[in-house]
């Protein structure tokens, strides 16, 4: 089992490098998020009651126990990253496996708030829209996007993570020094914390 | 490096040193590489496709214009086409073209590596590239998309017919192929810089090369979060920018052009570090100032960010913001200004000659000069009000992106084509494609100054009479503009088949891919180079060209000791 890929001489470098990139990607990320809270932002500055009497209509119980999940999953990710470190598998298997778990409990806690949003009719452009403040179909838009594309990265986290587990536990790769679990770990948080701003843009603000 | 026999074009045998080409002649061999030289010559290939692409719409456009009718084509074909131009050019030839292609192949080669930092990832960034382009051929064969390449809000998510989403989604797909691109050559320069090469020591291509993957990292993926937004709202009829449900279109404006002005950098940087070889090459001159080269690249980067509004001066935005954003890209034309007086500074006192690549250098200079004075005009709210959206706009950003960046990938092309390929081309005919192109050029876009400023406005299929002479003078030139872009196929097709082995280093150039052999071995260097000296140690200032090679003896034999495993 080589862990030393070209182009690196020494593993101490591949590791740095391959934490260096995923920071770089994380970048990427925020950007990628910064439009919608770009447009967000300006909207609600637009519309400050219709964000209100809208974000009032989101569910925010089912919101603050997907944070309280998310939150908890970063938690056993660290656990797994620093166990990854200092070499306890079991640890790491633990740690992988409560990780993917909390994550796919958030996506069906998620799945039961959108049928819920679907049976209230909280779709823009929709005739039954219940909220009829100018801008409120606007907030629900980003309702959507964000919280879709917040979705979005997380299945690919759960099964990166689901992934990695497996892979731990057939030892097929070298996850004591590659630093693989610490990039794996830092995409994992980058989502969570995603999550720690559109809580309150979405759920928080307008009660 | 100084013990690899040297194979000039007196021998006249036509073998090659062994080499990566060597690693394999099969399809799969190609595409399941992840060496980064075979990865960047199926960039050439994917945007030499892609080029003719748009090419061809290019074509039709000015044959439909040389009548003052439109009746070669209908209305809606012409916004078909130019949509299709522009989306071809932008994102799957000029952003792709430098980076990608001479960037994926010479860069790890200058700063001694032997691959990039993750070269399984920088095969998936052609994949992803090459699937970007599928879907936008795709969508282009299924009818074309008629929004410009700008998918403007709301007629792209409520009024357009064609096929947004599909075009949408190839520009997607492909721009993670750009971030990965960009992440993988940061990484890249920051870990896998030889013993010696210092960031003082880079050469400005390296830079360039630097400065674009950071803008291409932060960048992109806001381009991705508009379409996405646009795709959204055309599948599931969100309200995001529908003014109906309370949406606002010209928040698509902001978020697009926070994406597009640093992308017209992300095309010009790099050319500017190709033409920083080059003249520095044959002007057998160290670069003036390459500290201020170096601040330049990155204050280009930098003010890129900032300059977005200058796109949008009669959209409605609020008129201080209009000032603010004129203010700025006055400023960011600051650094481009430094690197033209430092290119000519080089060229000062130089030992000048000029085979192809060096005139294809100069063209630059000269037409980017006038590109980027031109969009000082534009950048003064005033004028650019008069001549928004008429062809004045459409030859300002021709001058930057084909009459610059084009001129400087055939320079860098030309240049490096010998170590790429280990084989010469014909260098009279070079010579004579980089003039037609130069000539062409000028008379494809000048005359759409002063169409644009009498007022003939863009993206129409028909247009007044009093502007035949001009439009027909622009069609002219696009002729012999298509000739000099056939001319290097046959040529350096030519020099695949029969080119004699170019040597080591055909223009006792100093950078480290010159180095090596010609074509480069599967790893490179067969022992990593050590620095011990600045880039583009050419001749002291003033020596004779008599006394050139005995002092370039000295440059090129540098010292070989390997590095510590």
């Amino acid at each position: 089992m080589s862990s030393l890929n070209e182009p690196f001489d020494t593993i101490t470098r591949q590791r740095s490098a391959a934490e260096f990139g995923i920071w770089i990607f994380l970048a990427s990320e925020v950007l990628f998020f910064g439009g919608l809270f770009t447009g967000y932002s300006v909207y609600r500055f637009s519309y400050p009651t219709g964000f209100a009497a809208a974000g009032a209509e989101t569910d925010l119980l089912i919101g603050t126990a997907n944070t309280a999940l998310l939150l908890t999953s970063s938690a056993t990710m660290a656990v797994a990253v620093w166990s990854g470190r200092a070499g306890f598998r079991r640890q790491v298997l633990w740690g992988l496996s409560l990780t993917a778990l909390l994550g796919a409990g958030f996506m069906v806690l998620k799945a039961i708030e959108y049928y819920n949003d679907f049976t209230e009719s909280l779709i823009p452009g929709s005739p039954d829209f219940p909220v009829p403040d100018a801008g409120a179909q606007v907030f629900f838009s980003f309702y959507w996007v964000m919280t879709a594309l917040h979705a979005v990265h997380l299945t690919i986290g759960v099964g990166a993570v689901m992934t990695t587990a497996i892979r731990v536990w057939l030892d097929r790769f070298d996850w004591r020094s590659t630093g693989l679990l610490h990039v794996l770990g830092l995409y994992w948080h980058l989502i969570d914390v995603i999550w720690i701003v559109l809580f309150p843009l979405l759920y928080l603000l307008g009660r | 490096m100084t013990d690899i026999p040297q194979t000039g074009p007196a021998d006249h045998s036509y073998a090659l040193p062994p080499s990566y080409l060597g690693a394999g002649s099969t399809l799969k061999s190609w595409l399941l590489t992840t060496d980064h030289k075979r990865i960047g010559l199926l960039y050439l290939a994917t945007i030499t496709f892609f080029f003719f692409v748009g090419g061809v719409a290019a074509t039709l456009m000015r044959m439909e214009l040389i009548t003052p009718a439109g009746d070669l084509v209908s209305a809606d074909t012409y916004n078909r086409l130019f949509t299709l131009h522009g989306v071809i050019m932008v994102w799957f030839f000029l952003v792709p073209a430098i980076p990608a292609t001479l960037g994926n192949f010479i860069m790890p080669l200058s700063i001694g590596a032997r691959d990039v930092a993750f070269p399984r990832l920088n095969l998936l960034s052609w994949y992803l590239t090459a699937a970007g382009g599928a879907l936008a051929l795709v969508s282009l064969l299924m009818g074309g998309v008629d929004t410009g390449w700008t998918f403007y809000t709301p007629y792209s998510t409520l009024y357009s017919n064609s096929w947004v989403t599909l075009a949408a989604a190839g520009v997607f797909v492909a721009g993670f192929g750009t971030i990965a691109t960009g992440l993988n050559f940061i990484v890249t320069v920051h870990t896998q810089r030889t013993q010696g090469m210092t960031w003082m020591r880079l050469p400005l291509f390296v830079w360039s090369i630097y400065a674009t993957a950071i803008m291409m990292v932060l960048a992109t993926p806001v381009l991705a979060i508009a379409l996405l937004m646009v795709v959204a709202e055309r599948l599931f009829n969100l309200g995001l920018f529908n003014p109906d449900q309370g949406g606002d279109p010209i928040i698509f404006q902001h978020i697009f052009w926070f994406y597009s002005h640093p992308a017209v950098y992300i095309m010009i940087l790099p050319g500017m570090g190709v033409v920083t070889e080059v003249l520095t090459c044959f002007g057998r001159r160290r670069v003036f100032g390459y500290e201020a080269m170096v601040f330049a690249i990155l204050g280009i980067a930098i003010f890129s960010f900032f300059v977005w509004g200058h796109h949008m001066f009669v959209s409605g935005q609020s008129t201080y913001a209009s000032l603010i954003f004129s203010l700025l890209s006055f400023v960011v034309a600051v650094p481009s200004a430094i690197k033209v007086f430092n290119w000519s500074a080089t060229l000062y006192g130089g030992h000048i000659t000029f085979e192809a690549s060096m005139l294809y250098a100069l063209g630059f200079i000269g037409l980017f000069t006038l590109g980027g004075l031109t969009g000082l005009y534009l950048a003064s709210i005033p004028i650019d009000v008069h001549v928004t959206d008429t062809y004045f706009i459409v030859a300002h950003f021709h001058y930057i992106m084909v009459g610059g960046m084009v001129s400087a990938f055939f320079a860098g092309l030309h240049y490096w084509w010998p170590k790429i390929t280990g084989r010469t081309y014909s260098e009279g005919f070079a010579r004579l494609a980089a003039l037609l192109m130069f000539v062409g050029f000028n008379f494809t876009f000048f005359p759409q100054f002063i169409l644009g400023y009498l007022g003939m406005p863009r993206r129409y299929w028909s247009y007044p009479p009093e502007f035949q002479i001009l439009n027909i003078v622009s069609s002219f030139g696009a002729l012999i503009l298509a000739a000099a872009y056939l001319l290097p196929m046959i040529y350096l097709g030519l020099s695949l088949w029969r080119g004699r082995p170019a040597g080591n280093n055909p223009w006792k150039a100093t950078g480290l891919e010159w180095a090596t052999t010609s074509p480069p071995p599967r790893d490179n260097f067969d022992v990593r180079p050590v620095v011990n000296r600045e880039p583009y140690s050419y001749h002291d200032d003033g020596s004779l060209p008599s006394n050139r090679d005995e002092h370039e003896e000295n440059v090129n034999s540098q010292d070989s000791k390997g590095r510590g495993m």
